[in-house]
């Protein structure tokens, strides 16, 4: 039997008869993060990171929710569990299951760049390594986040200069707060929409530093916009919330913006290349510096890179359906 | 290079028709004149000949990326360009080069002649020195496919800003089959030629499509109606014994149809007709598609000639006798254009598109349900005091096309797209019902909204049954309205039928799986037309 089993409801241990970033409603949850595809609602108890919770409580409402810190090992009946960070937004973790000598850890979604917010990601050693492959093309390789915010920023003064608002689309809960504390607060405003506003209170509360950000509300003018940056959710772009911005410039920060085409579909004047995912080089490093033979691929370009792993690298490597989202998330509105 | 490779950029980052002609006309400020004639050159379709095919650029790019060839496949079908495809996999360069664009494409010329591994090795060296944009641009430059939507039009205009010479002389002057190593930005562009003054076309007059029903457009007496004819809106031009070709989009095209040369001696001097660029063989319109096959290439072959010839069908007459007479009333111009074709010769080139007899719009609407029969895709109306205006106006002329045809069929495979599309499922093959089993017998790729390409593609994902390389067999449980332009018999497929234009129109999440149609209903289309 294995030690962890993907059925309909989401990755099992029967051992301990738990599920991890459960997809269906069940009794027990182990949450790797708080975006929804992987913290749904429904289940009777959940279990995270002490940083990931309050979040899932404002996601969630009132539910049932126990803690733990990172690196604290937890048993249930004869299976250990503790939590390691991920490095994907904060809160993140990689969950580790052992059971009789034998280790297995679930990644969640991660990256191994240090974003200043997350948790900084920690290669753990195991047996079987579950990875998502959201980004898993060598085509996808990002550059050093300093420069995408080089970018950023210059665009944003170009903005400034020609009198235009610069907006900029991203996650509410995770890449937005990466990318508002990568400006440069000296050119001008920042604003923010309501749904980031949100998630940023409930951050700015639990410790974490944002730059001032104005809520954008009836109470601006038009001319108060001009010159300054908007960050919102990508939902917001095909809305006429934007008409009130205009003249404007928009900006998609993702890691699909990679692909000329994926920005042109979206209508975006620029993409910009960042991701709480990592890239081809990452996965790879990431699935060497935990010395597993036995790789799960999820998410993402899944057959692709389990052929890779399999063929390339010497692996034993296979994939299994889940129903998280990564491959399309920065695309749709669900998350990153 | 960097100068093209950052005018590239800029290109790419904006929709903007200004924003892109304003760049262009500042890379012109800046460049050298060789750069600028290769910039012309390249934005004209005119492009260095291939010395290197895409085959080895593959293996080349996996080789330097240190990948297996399957897994660059895999990228370059995913990214959907192998420009870009390449550039996004090489690893990061390891020196910078100061390279002018005229420098790197006469690199590119240079390897014609040479061995393949000399070929490989300059390639190499290429990359080595070439940051992203330069090796999108680099790659580009060596495989053809230059669209970065500046058409030649915007780029004559943009041109026409940096020189400030008029932009119907410049498209004049850039006519023709010349290539940068013959001839100099001073000697083509800046240069007088003395024909470019008669070339000069008039603005297209364009239709909207009707909105309504034609009883709110008056009084039937008031319009003369004629077929709405599937070719390209052209102007023919002669002046002197000279003819020009302009087509709609403002573009001369003189050379691309040789069969109208002869009419430069067979029309009177002072002659401009608006018409159709149409297709024709044996008395009847060949389709759009028969066109759009020749329009592609660069040369004119004599079997292209042959397959689909042109004819140009006449719609009306825009100068007379040297006279611009465009502020006439239609009827009076249609009937001096009739007059034209009556008393000249013109060896069949030219044929008049005749107005329909009708005396209520009831009668219209029975002709219009014939346009099919006819090889036209609906009727014009046209007022018969308009005059012929300038660019697209509300009120005198009304396009009324048919409505497609279309068929409830189930979705079977499904494919990713390509570029703009890379991670959503957007290719669909469809099929009907033939007793039991369901027969493919069309793919369509648009149609949805970006919003139902999510939700079918997440479906599409939980839902595959098999794989067969890119493609996807699912479950068939959807129908979609499938919309098209036509249908004919074809043997190629196994349904029997081939359609034209085949796209989604609506998604049927209210039929049943059972109900969607037969290959029987499909055939009896076919017979019906």
């Amino acid at each position: 039997m294995a030690l962890l089993e993907f059925n309909d409801k989401g990755i099992y241990c029967p051992p301990a008869d738990v599920y991890i970033d459960p997809w269906k409603p069940v009794e027990r949850a182990l949450i790797t993060h708080g975006h929804a595809d992987h913290s749904r609602w429904g289940n009777k108890h959940y279990l995270c990171t002490e940083s990931a919770k309050p979040v899932i409580r404002y996601r969630l409402g009132d539910v049932q929710i126990q803690t733990v810190r990172f690196g604290e090992q937890l048993s249930h009946n004869g299976v250990k569990f503790s939590f390691h960070p991920a490095g994907h937004i904060l809160g993140s973790a990689q969950i580790r299951v052992e059971y009789e000598g034998e280790v297995w850890v679930v990644s969640g979604d991660y990256k191994l760049e240090e974003d200043g917010l997350s948790e900084p990601f920690e290669p753990v050693p195991c047996h079987t390594f579950i990875t998502e492959s959201t980004f898993g093309l060598p085509v996808y390789r990002w550059q050093e986040q300093t420069k995408v915010f080089e970018e950023i920023n210059d665009w944003w003064r170009k903005n400034k200069a020609g009198r235009k608002v610069s907006l900029l689309t991203a996650y509410a809960l995770g890449k937005a707060q990466r990318l508002m504390r990568g400006l440069d607060e000296s050119i001008g405003p920042i604003f923010t929409h309501g749904a980031i506003e949100n998630t940023n209170q409930v951050m700015r509360r639990q410790g974490v530093k944002l730059p001032k950000a104005k809520k954008v509300s009836g109470k601006f003018k038009k001319e108060d916009y001009i010159g300054g940056m908007v960050i919102a959710p990508p939902s917001a772009i095909n809305a006429p919330w934007i008409r009130k911005f205009k003249p404007l410039s928009i900006g998609i920060a993702s890691g699909w913006m990679t692909l000329r085409g994926a920005r042109r579909r979206r209508a975006a004047d620029r993409g910009f290349v960042l991701s709480d995912h990592a890239d081809w080089n990452g996965l790879n490093e990431a699935i060497t510096a935990t010395g597993a033979e036995r790789i799960i691929v999820t998410h993402g370009y899944t057959n692709i890179f389990t052929r890779w792993l399999r063929e390339e690298r010497g692996l034993d490597a296979v994939e299994a359906q889940t129903e998280f989202e990564g491959e399309l998330s920065e695309d749709n509105e669900t998350e990153e | 290079m960097k100068n093209f490779a950052s005018l590239y950029t800029q290109l790419d980052q904006t929709t903007k028709t200004n924003a892109k002609v304003s760049a262009l006309a500042q890379y012109f400020e800046q460049s050298n004149q060789e750069d600028q004639l290769w910039t012309v050159a390249i934005l004209s379709h005119r492009r260095p000949k291939r010395t290197v095919n895409s085959t080895l650029l593959r293996t080349w790019a996996a080789e330097m990326a240190d990948i297996p060839s399957w897994l660059f496949e895999e990228s370059y079908h995913v990214v959907g360009d192998l420009s870009e495809a390449i550039a996004l996999t090489l690893p990061r360069p390891q020196v910078e080069n100061s390279h002018s664009l005229t420098y790197w494409i006469e690199y590119i010329m240079s390897l014609d002649k040479l061995e393949e591994a000399e070929k490989k090795e300059r390639i190499f060296a290429a990359w080595q020195s070439m940051d992203y944009t330069e090796r999108l641009v680099f790659n580009k430059l060596i495989t053809g496919g230059f669209r970065i939507g500046v058409s030649q039009k915007l780029m004559v205009r943009a041109l026409s800003q940096y020189t400030g010479i008029d932009e119907n002389i410049l498209a004049h002057r850039l006519m023709g089959n010349w290539t940068p190593t013959e001839t100099s930005f001073k000697s083509l562009i800046l240069t007088k030629d003395p024909l470019e003054d008669i070339s000069k076309p008039y603005p297209f007059y364009l239709a909207y499509a009707l909105e309504n029903e034609p009883e709110n457009l008056g009084a039937p007496a008031e319009w003369l109606a004629e077929r709405k004819w599937d070719g390209i809106r052209g102007q023919l031009i002669v002046r002197k014994e000279e003819l020009f070709v302009w087509s709609r989009g403002e573009e001369l095209v003189t050379d691309k149809f040789p069969e109208y040369h002869p009419l430069a001696k067979l029309l009177p001097d002072g002659t401009v007709i608006d018409g159709e660029i149409l297709p024709y063989k044996e008395g009847r319109p060949l389709t759009f598609n028969d066109l759009q096959t020749r329009i592609g290439r660069k040369n004119v072959t004599k079997s292209i000639l042959k397959k689909a010839p042109v004819i140009m069908m006449a719609y009306d007459l825009l100068e007379w006798q040297g006279e611009d007479i465009r502020h006439y009333p239609f009827q009076e111009r249609r009937r001096r254009l009739e007059q034209m074709v009556a008393n000249h010769d013109t060896k069949g080139l030219l044929l008049l598109s005749e107005t329909l007899d009708f005396h209520s719009w009831a009668d219209l609407v029975v002709e219009r349900e014939n346009s099919r029969e006819h090889h036209s895709e609906g009727l014009m109306l046209k007022r018969k005091d308009s005059p012929y205006q300038a660019g697209r106006k509300k009120g005198d002329w009304w396009k009324w096309k048919i409505d497609p045809l279309t068929i409830d069929a189930v979705m079977i495979y499904a494919q990713r797209g390509h570029g703009r599309r890379a991670n959503l499922f957007t290719d669909f093959t469809f099929a009907v019902w033939d007793g039991d089993a369901l027969v493919p017998f069309a793919k369509a790729y648009s149609g949805l909204t970006d919003k139902e390409f999510r939700e079918i593609t997440s479906w599409v994902r939980r839902n595959t049954r098999e794989r067969f390389g890119p493609v996807h067999s699912v479950e068939p449980t959807f129908v979609f309205e499938i919309a098209f332009e036509g249908i004919r018999a074809s043997s190629r497929h196994k349904s029997g039928v081939a359609l034209r234009f085949p796209r989604i129109s609506r998604w049927r999440k209210d039929k049943p799986l059972r109900e969607a149609n037969t290959l029987e209903d499909l055939k009896e289309m076919l017979s019906a037309l």
